[in-house]
């Protein structure tokens, strides 16, 4: 019990986050439409590539002999910028066609 | 001063993704929220590379291998992303959410491993972090190999496959997985952690792998908005790691627009989160097409170009058979070929039509029809009296009578779309079998209906041309 009341005491900054985020991404999303709703997929997706800082952060202190850390972060990274990148594309791919026509 | 200037970008970072995600929700300035969101991602990436100090003050290394990684990584999101055809774009954004998810696991292995080579200290294995990494692992895994299922299946490379009990197998797998996490974190000094370790990452994938494989059919778009709602909180878990609150929110946040539109998906569908996962759609426990059929009547193209031509207002349905057919382009041609002849047509969208949440919209769209011509279902069904013919190309579940009518059946309670409150109804399939669901469908034997076979995008083809010669 004791370790839990630390613990969300030491952590308190990110539970204010985790419940602010949550409430304003359900408000957020709750009024998109229809129509949106396979790019704003596409785009959160790539939204939760920003884990790649995480991966830039393992490789940047792995020891320059720590060959686990430094391939497994390298693929990391790649898979992340994969997630990134390819994420915010074909969101930008499928918007672009999404056009009003008189 | 270069850490507060990070500090900066990060605020800055979490901003754009909020107004991002809120610019998303209206056609006209959702491209802009994308970049909005993706230049905010780029400043907060090359921040982190430069500006972020360890503990101790010092910068972070390897350059080359973290470039190296982003260039190959860049190259290749971008070669998929601009080759993949919008018909495939379910199964792309699928395969991109499960390689963020393996990047999430990666992270919480390459930790984990640095505690064990350290001996667990205590002042850094403590329970929160400990509880982290298994988080990390554990939703990381399970959006990856889930995502692969789903990106095989929506490809057509895997098959829905389910067996007895398997549900009681996936809920066994998913607490031992839990249970070994505690375990691991009790005995860290045993010995066999990191065999242990290993395992945890084993079960884990298998957990996805079974916990995708039975769901199917018009599950399918349910399931592909929950996985990308775990990858989201799987990228939390990093962001908590390194206490890293732009990852932390960007992650929260996909974790609970994610989980919103799993909602709304199951609502479109009137049935339960549960129901969804545990149903197994057409999995043949349920009665299924077992009573007797009357006769349908089948069109000529000639006759359905003649009721399409003189009607006031045509309404088209489509569904994964337009997709698949890649049909759309000759769709929109029929559209305006019918407008020039003064008829109203406009399409009605099933908020589950097709194998991805919107997936008609953006396949539509690609074929340059105006989105304002795509109402939604409960506009759609309150016009549908008013329409001469609806054309149904390749959709059947969504407008499956037997979701208002039948109890027993597997889609009973889905509203659906009213397509038998028009006038005529012209159903294009490619033969009388039932559709993904594997369900019969009582639309097909009502006396309004016609049947009018054939691969979508010939059918549409030949009525172009019988059109043109009327």
């Amino acid at each position: 019990m004791e370790i839990v009341l630390n613990w969300i005491h030491a952590n308190e900054q990110m539970i204010y986050i985790l419940v602010l985020v949550i409430f304003l991404g359900f408000v957020v999303i709750a009024r998109v439409p229809a129509v949106l709703h396979t790019p704003l997929m596409s785009h959160a997706n790539a939204i939760s590539g920003v884990v790649i800082m995480g991966a830039i952060i393992v490789m940047g202190r792995a020891a320059n002999n720590n060959y686990v850390a430094l391939i497994l972060g390298f693929m990391a990274v790649v898979l992340g910028t994969i997630n990134v990148v390819g994420g915010f594309v074909v969101t930008d791919r499928m918007l672009e066609m999404f056009k009003k026509k008189k | 001063m270069g850490e507060s200037i990070l500090s900066i970008i990060y605020i800055i970072g979490a901003v754009t993704f909020i107004m991002g995600l809120k610019m998303m929700s209206n056609p006209a300035s959702a491209r802009r929220g994308n970049i909005v969101a993706g230049i905010g991602m780029l400043a907060a990436i090359l921040g982190t590379i430069f500006l972020f100090r360890n503990s101790d003050g010092s910068p972070l290394k390897n350059h080359i291998w973290i470039f190296g990684g982003i260039a190959t990584g860049t190259v290749i999101g971008v070669l998929a992303a601009k080759r993949i055809k919008m018909t495939a774009m379910p199964e792309m954004v699928s395969l991109f959410n499960g390689l963020g998810g393996a990047s999430a696991t990666l992270i919480s292995v390459v930790e984990f491993t640095h505690l064990a080579e350290l001996g667990f200290p205590p002042d850094q294995a403590t329970p929160g972090i400990l509880a982290i990494l298994f988080s990390g692992v554990i939703l990381g895994n399970i959006t990856f190999s889930g995502s692969l299922i789903a990106w095989g299946k929506l490809s057509g490379k895997v098959k829905d496959f389910s067996f007895k009990g398997q549900h009681i197998i996936n809920i066994i797998l998913l607490l031992t997985s839990i249970g070994l996490s505690v375990y691991i974190g009790a005995n860290l000094y045993s010995g066999d952690t990191m065999l242990l370790f290993y395992g945890l990452f084993f079960l884990t994938i298998v957990y996805g792998v079974f916990f995708v494989m039975p769901i199917g059919g018009a599950d399918m778009p349910v399931v592909i908005s929950l996985l990308n709602s775990l990858s989201g909180l799987s990228a939390a878990c990093g962001g908590f790691l390194y206490d890293n609150k732009v990852v932390f929110t960007g992650g929260i946040l996909v974790g609970a627009a994610g989980t919103i539109l799993t909602v709304l998906m199951c609502k479109a569908m009137n049935r339960s989160l549960t129901n969804v996962l545990i149903g197994s759609f057409g999995g043949g426990s349920t009665a299924v097409g077992s009573k007797q059929q009357g006769s349908y009547k089948e069109i000529t193209l000639n006759d359905s170009a003649v009721v399409m031509s003189f009607a006031n207002k045509v309404m088209i349905v489509p569904g994964y058979g337009l997709a698949v057919a890649q049909a759309q382009h000759t769709c929109h041609e029929l559209q305006k070929m019918l407008e020039a002849k003064g008829v109203e047509v406009k399409y009605a969208i099933h908020p589950v039509a097709g194998r991805m949440p919107g997936h008609m919209n953006v396949l539509l769209a690609e074929a340059d029809v105006s989105y304002d011509k795509l109402i939604e279902m409960e506009q759609a069904n309150e016009e549908f009296p008013s329409v001469d013919v609806v054309l149904i190309l390749g959709a059947n579940d969504v407008v499956n009578p037997a979701a208002k009518t039948d109890p027993s059946s597997p889609i009973y309670g889905m509203p659906i779309l009213d397509v038998g409150l028009s006038k005529n109804v012209i159903v294009n399939k490619r033969s009388m079998k039932p559709g993904y669901a594997g369900i019969e469908n009582d639309l097909f034997f009502q006396p309004k209906t016609s049947m009018l076979f054939g691969d979508a995008k010939k059918v549409l083809q030949d009525l172009i041309s019988e059109i043109k010669n009327l």
